[in-house]
């Protein structure tokens, strides 16, 4: 069957799993967020080889605040559940109620983005640095790659936003949209670990 | 939206530079590998000039490092892998009965990214030098090094990573959605088999070197301190990434030669292939065990005893599965009707080559042993027994066997004999005294060594064997000449061939099936020839076939990429991010545009509106 056929009938009940290219998609998106664990996994490795290494520097403990990543992290975990209304809205066909948990998505998304600038931002005037330190490279690119993955995924949305007022749903874009929640709920799981490893860990000491 | 329509004609350059065909791409794979094969092959017999006699000055130290690190690379990276890929291409998506892979886009993004990665690296050459840290790159030599030349390295093999990575999901989710009816994973041929676990360790392997060259390039880059020990750094992070990387890395590159080597023999010896079913265990098993050893390239940094211990044990393991295969290899051949064609000879001849190959790595598996053949030519032979002899064995083998699918003509047969006696008689004389020389102390990057030492003998008759390997090759170069001159004429299954790609005209149309076959067991051809049937038997009625559309995307794509690496290494901010851009507005005009494709008639032969 093929998709311009299926755009002139009803859209079926899970329309990102109608065409094989559809379930292809998908399918070889769980084996890339296969390879992406790896990616944080070594960089997690790497991470803790380094973590105490501040070079007489300012340490984990003295440098984070909690409360800032606590709030970074509300707002990122409350958009992967925006993310999944979305996807819920786009069963329910509705198109409306979708875009406005995406939109909803994109702006807690940004809210964390900000937030993490932030904190690098107060972490170089206290002379944490990526130069400072082996501490300081690790953790800049350890966290810095997660908040690399937010960034391109709010890009991400932000195509298919524009994409969505001049196509719609069917079963040619759902799958992107489908895609997408994957990705925004990787990026999210992978702060859970950043959030413990880094953070937590780091405030506990060495 | 919804207008499809027949692709215009294009000039053979535009056809290929914007080709989303996996036959073309497994000949683009096949010449660009190819062409790094001979470029790597060349540096080979330049560092085996220099090592003829004693004291020798035809190179001197610095360019003997950096054509040793360069050999090194391009076999690996730029010539193994694609060649690879290249068989991959041209038969898989024939051997489980699918029109194209899942992403044919994505298929074509791959080369190019590989392509492009390659053509990076080996710039290095004509801007300041070349990386000269062994194709390891082990810091602080990896680091300290002021020139350009291991920037090349590391930003070249990242792009070249990318293209390989997706490449290796493509393959993945085309062989779990895209096979046939009946065509149960049990039923696959082990081309396939062996394919889809390599395809699964790329997936899981190549991220872990990603991250590698990261931690390189920032700490080359942007002075970040990850190898700087004076900031608290730690250089044996690069070499566990490296290696959780680099040992995967070698069941990447055999296992898809011991797939051929399976169709071969059991295609050769007119029989089933000799317990299917172990042989598909072993496979896995040995995609599995290969993520458990990396640490056994490690054992003099000072692990300690228990991590080496276990990392040896790991390692002899893989002997189990890997002896299963050479039994069930060796017992499909008895009692066969066995005809020695030139694949087939490339193919008998990898067995006692790899089985050799594989003796000394379990030598090389036990620790205390290991201190004394770290670092000297003994690795180096083993090495290249198990990845010439094993993997290039293997590769010749399913060129001669696939090349009338993958081009429509024969290669000679005898002038492939010639080609594999000169090429098996100098890969031998080659590396075969190269133990023995490894056993003497003879350390491998070194670019002379001194006279009455005990080396002068072996160094020589290895010298002559690459001068043999050299003069088989170019027979095959002139095979292919030959074979190019004459009219396109291959029959569809000139093999008596047991598996679908046979079941279809050579070469195939770009549809591949004009019916979808049914699949009705195991050596799915053989099964309906067994049944007095002429071909398979079709899946659904004869049809409109929807074909995607050809696209410049990925090529403009790469092109990004390599604009920014130039940007990052010559601190051009705004090149790089220009490059980027291109990328990323790439990626979203593919997003963005829809591609209807167009359909084929093929009882018509041609595009019609659809």
């Amino acid at each position: 069957m093929s998709a311009n056929h299926a755009l002139h009938t009803e859209l079926p009940a899970e329309p990102e799993k109608a065409t094989l290219e559809g379930r292809n998609k998908i399918l070889a998106f769980w084996f890339f967020l296969g390879g992406e664990s790896v990616l944080f996994g070594s960089l997690f490795a790497t991470f803790i080889a380094l973590r105490d290494k501040a070079n007489g520097g300012p340490t984990g403990v003295e440098l984070f605040s909690l409360p800032l990543v606590a709030a970074a992290t509300m707002l990122l975990l409350t958009s992967s559940l925006t993310s999944v209304m979305s996807i819920l809205a786009m069963h329910k066909k509705n198109v409306s109620q979708m875009v406005f948990w995406l939109v909803i998505t994109a702006l807690l998304g940004l809210g964390f983005l900000g937030l993490e600038m932030y904190e690098f931002y107060e972490y170089v005037h206290e002379g944490h640095t990526l130069r400072s330190s082996a501490f300081g490279s690790a953790f800049y690119t350890l966290v810095g790659f997660h908040g690399a993955h937010v960034a391109f995924g709010l890009l991400w949305l932000f195509a298919l936003l524009a994409m969505t007022g001049k196509k719609g749903l069917t079963v040619v874009t759902a799958p992107k949209y489908f895609v997408f929640s994957l990705y925004w709920h990787f990026v999210d799981l992978v702060w859970v670990f950043i959030f413990t490893v880094v953070y937590l860990m780091g405030k506990v000491g060495v | 939206m919804g207008h499809s329509h027949a692709p215009k004609k294009k000039g053979l350059l535009m056809d290929y530079l914007t080709t989303v065909d996996h036959k073309k791409i497994g000949i683009l794979y096949f010449v660009a590998g190819g062409i790094f094969f001979l470029l790597g092959g060349l540096e080979a017999l330049l560092l085996r000039i220099q090592l003829i006699v004693p004291n020798n000055t035809f190179l001197n130290g610095a360019t003997f490092n950096e054509i040793m690190t360069m050999h090194g690379t391009t076999m690996i990276f730029l010539a193994a892998m694609p060649l690879l890929f290249g068989l991959m291409n041209a038969v898989l998506p024939l051997q489980i009965g699918a029109r194209d892979v899942a992403f044919p886009f994505l298929n074509s993004l791959g080369f190019w990214m590989f392509f492009f990665g390659g053509v990076l690296v080996n710039c290095s050459w004509f801007l300041g030098g070349s990386p000269d840290a062994g194709w390891t790159a082990y810091p602080p030599l990896s680091v300290s090094f002021s020139g350009f030349s291991l920037d090349f390295y590391a930003l070249g093999l990242q792009i070249a990573g990318i293209g390989t990575l997706i490449g290796g999901i493509n393959f993945l989710a085309t062989i779990v959605n895209m096979r046939a009816p009946g065509m149960t994973f049990m039923r696959m041929p082990l081309f396939t088999w062996t394919s889809f676990v390599t395809s699964a360790l790329i997936l899981f392997a190549f991220p872990a070197v990603t991250v590698g060259l990261v931690l390189l390039s920032f700490d080359r880059l942007f002075s970040a301190n990850f190898f700087n020990v004076a900031n608290g750094g730690n250089e044996i992070i690069w070499q566990h990434l490296f290696w959780i990387f680099g040992h995967p890395e070698v069941y990447i590159l055999i296992l898809p030669a011991f797939g051929v080597i399976s169709d071969v023999i059991s295609t050769f010896s007119k029989k089933r292939l000799f317990g299917y079913s172990s042989m598909v265990f072993a496979t896995v098993l040995i995609g599995f065990l290969g993520f458990m050893v990396w640490a056994h390239h490690m054992f003099t940094v000072g692990m300690g005893p228990v991590a080496n211990a276990l990392f040896g044990i790991s390692t002899m393991l893989i002997a189990i599965p890997t002896g299963i295969k050479i039994f069930n290899w060796l017992f499909t051949m008895w009692g066969g009707q066995i005809r020695f064609t030139t694949a087939n000879l490339w193919a008998v001849g990898f067995i006692p080559t790899f089985v050799i190959g594989g003796m000394t790595g379990v030598m090389l598996a036990a620790p205390a042993a290991d201190y004394q053949y770290h670092d000297t030519y003994f690795v180096v032979a083993h090495f290249h027994y198990v990845i010439v002899g094993g993997m290039v064995f293997g590769i010749f083998s399913g060129l001669y066997y696939w090349w009338p699918k993958m081009f429509g003509r024969m290669l000679n047969e005898t002038l492939g004999k010639w080609n594999f006696w000169f090429f098996f008689i100098g890969f031998h004389l080659t590396f075969f005294p190269q133990h023995f020389l490894g056993l003497m102390g003879m350390q491998r990057r070194i670019f002379t060594f001194f006279p009455n030492q005990g080396l002068d003998f072996g160094n020589l008759i290895s010298t002559i064997g690459a001068f043999g390997m050299t003069i088989g090759t170019i027979i095959f170069l002139i095979n292919i000449a030959v074979t190019n001159s004459k009219p396109k004429n291959a029959p569809a299954d000139p093999w008596d061939g047991r598996t679908l790609e046979w079941a279809v005209p050579s070469p195939p149309p770009e549809y591949n099936f004009k019916q979808t076959p049914q699949v009705r067991g195991y050596d799915a051809l053989w099964v309906e020839k067994m049944a007095g049937n002429k071909g398979m038997i079709p899946a659904e009625p004869l049809g409109h076939i929807h074909m995607p559309s050809g696209s410049i995307l990925p090529f403009i794509m790469s092109v990004g990429l390599f604009i920014a690496s130039f940007g990052l290494m010559y601190e051009k901010v705004p090149v790089a991010i220009i490059g980027a851009l291109i990328t990323l507005f790439c990626m979203l005009l593919r997003s963005l545009i829809d591609d209807p494709g167009y359909h084929i008639d093929p009882t018509e032969e041609k595009g019609v509106e659809a």
